[in-house]
């Protein structure tokens, strides 16, 4: 009905396929069981403002993405300039007494009291469609790439990431380092230039350390990660108390709501990064690997789309945004369970936070998009 | 390539959740328990002594202490600082003082500091005034977190009295005494409350409580009033005596149970219940003269000697000679005061405590190799602990050939190198050169168990050391007709609803080594000291119609004091044996015998008293505990001591004695 009712206003998508409902459903369910979590986790208080503020957030990314994905590629592609410099400006704006320092980072941007949003995650949305341009429109009789092409992609990810570590964000610059990598493989570039980003990242990484950029505390916890026993109430604290929470939700969990570790609080930032614990204490081996078996078939579906897209340029936008959340799943997932060093990163549609979640459902209705629009290859 | 990267992502986090969760998932439930949930132990009420008429000799009282919950204070904004601050105030201590005692120890945080769980109620301020407590109470708005409860605390009713006997208690742990070989009956059960708390240390709930189980009452077969007699007499005789130290006992011969164990110097052992600092500790007389204080038995000894002249084929009724002195090798010994006596039997021997007799006799079974005597005094329970339930007792000394020689070879060394040294840094010119001559004797040869030894050994010195509690049982044995018990102190357990968990009978240690014949002997002749013999004077005028009491005087040298007085007695009924001794009292006669005699009359006049009015002690011995301590309904709680648990014993006072008297 809906759709129908739709297609009628919007004039300018006439060739939309049918959606991938596969995708639709496994993005708003893990919605849901976010924000099941984030209740449990902020529950002890009695307060529900975080819950109220994080399914106002889930709300407004099913409009956004609904909307996306309705859209045509051709038309989504017309607006990547525009998108691509207000995110280079609202990540400028964070270094301005615009923006808010929160955890020891300026990533935040405040526009009225009580409404605030992440410039880098939009920028990974429009970093997303951005790069794509050069990597996917391909000139004639190219199969993939040229140097120029790569170049551009890699000029125009390296500004957002440049501002990204003036915050600074290492997770974020990660996930950016990330999708780039991603994207280069799936639009076919020669894969000397995924070994030159990988010696680029090792030589920037020792280049940082050497001129001290690297913080104390970030390489202590690659240290933790190596002795997950040693200093468990300093550094290794939150992987230590993550872990607890995990490992005794035991195989079926105790409940929701029936976390001790959860109401005590124990795990900090649980609503947030550690969110996974909440629901490996809660929900238990079973809930936990359903979440990260959900995310895994909608990561393989988001290939599917990038495989059978009509065009390089979605398929490039696709496995841009695979990337992206593919990796944002892996190290906040593997940080909690002790596999990965602690990074500052969300779970994809389960953590706490406005922008995060938007940008993330934003992200699955870019998928839509690409997915939808099959009439590309002939226009 | 990519779908190969999802599919290991998701194969390797899935695979850690499984590791996580079910193959770990033990480990990290007990981890997670350990993260959240305290718990906080609920003492017992420590279980009372009693006497054996159910009279309380340590119970428990409450006071009202001044508490501090050291989360709560956390969880002020200034850290409770003002909270504190306003409690100086009312308590009339110093906010630092205060901050002190609430801090809570940890690796860089030293005493002063509180050493218990932060869930647990920090004392600040014990036995406040009623109207400090109410100010707190009525106050809670200014004092979140501060408290006032009624704790108990041990209370000795009658001071002093038997307090080495009773021993106390530190740190909620029987510490000496009775407090520490009954501690397992007295201590109770303490109970436990799990609270689950939060990431900040906040109880959230309680999650399960377990109620401690109060401590069983332990009666004992001391009579505080029995008790009460002997330490005074005890301490009238080293008034008038000028004595330092001394002891009574007073046992029931039939059976082996301690009816009082006087000790002095003593303490009032309500100096623990407020902690005892180091400076204090060290000038407390903690030794228990009754049980670890060890003498030279002198006389006393002789009722082993003769009943080993008995063993030896000696008859008991033969005469012999009492002369001023006898002649051991080529060194005279005397006679007490030199006097010839004449001819006696062993009868006279004991009643008037000839010495000539006994080292002719210890000469004669030296020189045929016997070792009846030593035997003999070993079969009489002397020179090994008597196994009584008080920690620490001393086994006294019997010294033997074999005793000897050990010795000599283990000190040899040192008396060559003091033969040729000396003892420059003694002040006593002639104690220095005894000591050098026998040093000198020692380094060139020794070891040897002489004549002398044996003489000497026979009438309770050379080296013989007894504590009064092995005297006291050797003499109930002789009065019982032969059994060596090992004496109790305790008489029963008793459940604080006043049923019985065990009833504790002395266990029989062993049987004289004499035949009923020559107990008999004994006894006769002992029941004519107090009438005619060396205690005459000492019981002039003592009612022996009523109580026929029998004894024997002792007066033991001591190199470099003066003399130990003795006096050892048991009368048939009441069939209590009693002991008393006094470091440094003099003669026998003249020292222990007036106390003992003090004793024996106290005893007497209680035993008046029951027959008089028989409703007052018709109920002794059935008598329950007193159930007037109401703290049993009261948390309790043992301020954490802080003086250091460091050794029980003071210093030894084992005096001088060992030395040979020559």
């Amino acid at each position: 009905m809906i759709a129908v009712a739709g297609r009628r206003r919007v004039v300018w998508a006439p060739t939309l396929a049918a959606p991938d409902w596969t995708l639709t459903l496994l993005a708003l369910a893990l919605s849901v069981v976010g924000l099941l979590l984030v209740w449990s986790a902020t529950r002890m208080g009695g307060d529900y403002g975080l819950l109220i503020r994080q399914a106002v957030s889930v709300g407004l990314g099913l409009v956004l993405m609904w909307f996306v994905s309705r859209c045509d590629l051709r038309v989504l592609r017309a607006y990547v300039p525009l998108a691509y410099v207000l995110a280079l400006v609202s990540l400028a704006g964070v270094l301005t007494p615009l923006g808010v320092r929160v955890n020891g980072a300026h990533s935040w941007i405040v526009l009225a009291p009580g409404v605030q949003f992440q410039p880098s995650e939009f920028a990974k949305v429009a970093l997303a469609l951005a790069f794509a341009v050069p990597l996917g429109e391909l000139r004639d009789g190219q199969s993939r790439p040229g140097f120029g092409g790569v170049l551009l992609a890699l000029v125009l990810a390296a500004v957002p990431i440049g501002l990204i570590a003036l915050q600074p964000d290492l997770g974020t610059m990660l996930v950016f380092a990330a999708m780039v990598s991603g994207a280069l493989l799936v639009s076919g570039a020669p894969k000397r230039w995924l070994l030159v980003l990988v010696a680029g990242a090792a030589g920037a990484g020792f280049a940082a350390w050497k001129l001290g950029l690297v913080r104390p505390y970030q390489l202590e916890r690659l240290l933790v990660l190596a002795n997950p026993g040693a200093d468990p109430g300093g550094v290794g604290y939150n992987a230590a108390q993550a872990r607890i929470a995990i490992g005794s939700g035991g195989l079926t969990g105790k409940g929701l709501f029936n976390g001790e570790q959860t109401a005590g609080h124990f795990v900090p930032e649980q609503h947030t990064d550690f969110i996974f614990t909440v629901a490996g204490e809660e929900f238990g081996f079973a809930g936990a690997a359903a979440i990260v078996l959900a995310i895994g078939v909608l990561l393989w579906r988001g290939l599917s789309i990038a495989r059978h897209s009509a065009s390089p340029y979605g398929a490039v936008l696709a496995g841009g945004v695979v990337s992206w959340l593919a990796f944002q799943t892996f190290v906040n997932v593997g940080m909690t369970v002790g596999l990965m060093p602690i990074v500052g990163v969300p779970l994809p549609f389960v953590s706490y936070g406005g922008s995060a979640t938007v940008a993330g459902l934003l992200a699955i209705g870019l998928l839509q998009a690409v997915h939808r629009t099959k009439a590309m290859q002939r226009l | 390539m990519l779908r190969l990267v999802i599919v290991a992502m998701v194969a390797t986090l899935v695979g850690r959740l499984w590791f996580l969760q079910v193959i770990s998932e033990a480990e990290y439930v007990q981890a997670a328990t350990d993260v959240r949930i305290r718990t906080v132990p609920v003492p017992p009420v420590r279980g009372q002594i009693v006497d054996v008429t159910g009279r309380p000799l340590v119970t428990n009282r409450t006071r009202p202490v001044v508490t501090v919950d050291a989360v709560a204070l956390a969880h002020q904004p200034d850290g409770g600082r003002a909270v504190l601050e306003r409690l100086g105030e009312v308590l009339r201590q110093p906010y630092r003082q205060i901050a002190e005692k609430v801090r809570l120890c940890g690796p860089e945080v030293a005493q002063p500091c509180w050493q218990g769980s932060p869930y647990e109620p920090i004392p600040v301020a014990e036995d406040v005034s009623a109207p400090v407590a109410l100010q707190i109470s009525e106050r809670q708005q200014d004092f979140p977190g501060v408290r006032t409860e009624l704790r108990p605390v041990r209370v000795y009713p009658f001071g002093a009295a038997a307090a080495h006997t009773l021993g106390y208690v530190q740190g909620a742990k029987g510490r000496d005494g009775l407090e520490g070989v009954y501690d397992r009956e007295l201590a109770g059960r303490p109970g436990r409350r799990d609270m689950a708390v939060d990431n900040t240390g906040q109880v959230t709930r309680t999650l399960r409580q377990d109620p401690p189980v109060p401590g069983n009452t332990l009666v004992t077969s001391l009579d505080s009033r029995i008790q009460t007699i002997a330490e005074q007499a005890v301490a009238r005789a080293l008034a008038s005596s000028g004595a330092k130290s001394g002891a009574a006992v007073v046992m029931e011969s039939q059976t082996g149970r301690l009816v009082a164990l006087a000790g002095l110097p003593a303490y009032d052992p309500a100096v623990w219940t407020d902690g005892v600092t180091a400076r204090e500790y060290k000038r407390l007389p903690l030794l228990s003269q009754a049980v670890q204080g060890e003498w030279a038995p002198g006389s006393t000894w002789k009722v082993s000697s003769v009943a080993a002249a008995a063993n030896a084929g000696y008859g008991l009724g033969a005469s012999y000679d009492c002369p001023s002195g006898y002649t051991v090798g080529n060194r005279v010994f005397r006679n007490f005061a030199s006097a010839d006596l004449g001819l006696m039997t062993m009868h006279g021997a004991l009643v008037q405590s000839c010495d000539t007799i006994f080292y002719r006799l210890a000469d004669q079974l030296w020189q045929r190799g016997s070792e009846a005597m030593e035997k003999t005094a070993r079969g009489f329970g002397f020179g090994e602990p008597t196994g009584v339930d008080l920690p620490g007792e001393a086994a006294g000394a019997v010294p033997d050939r074999a005793a000897k020689k050990a010795l000599w070879r283990a000190t040899r060394e040192e008396s060559c190198r003091r033969a040729v040294k000396g003892y420059p840094e003694m002040a006593d010119r002639g104690r220095a050169a005894y000591l050098t001559a026998i040093a000198k004797e020692n380094c060139r040869g020794g070891g040897v168990w002489r004549g002398g030894d044996a003489a000497n050994f026979s009438i309770g010195q050379g080296g013989v050391l007894v504590t009064p509690l092995q005297l006291a049982r050797a003499y109930a044995a002789v009065a019982n007709g032969g059994t060596l018990h090992s004496p109790r102190v305790g008489l029963k357990v008793v459940k604080p609803d006043g049923s019985t968990v065990k009833t504790i009978t002395p266990p029989v240690a062993g049987r004289l080594p004499a035949s009923a014949e020559t107990l008999r002997f004994i006894r006769n002749a002992l029941s004519q000291v107090p009438k005619e013999g060396t205690a005459e004077g000492a019981f002039k005028g003592f009612p022996f119609g009523k109580v026929a009491v029998a004894g024997k005087t002792g007066t033991a040298e001591s190199f470099g004091h003066r003399d130990t007085s003795w006096f050892a007695s048991f009368a048939p009924d009441p069939a209590y044996t009693v002991v008393v001794v006094l470091s440094e009292g003099g003669r026998g006669a003249e020292g222990a015998a007036p106390a003992a005699r003090d004793i024996w009359e106290g005893i007497i006049g209680l035993a008046e008293l029951r027959t008089f009015r028989p409703e007052s002690g018709s109920s002794r011995d059935q008598r329950g505990p007193s159930e007037r301590d109401q703290s049993t309904q009261e948390r309790r709680t043992f301020r954490p001591e802080s003086g250091s648990s460091r050794d029980q014993r003071g210093p030894s006072e084992r005096d001088q004695s060992t030395q040979e008297r020559r």
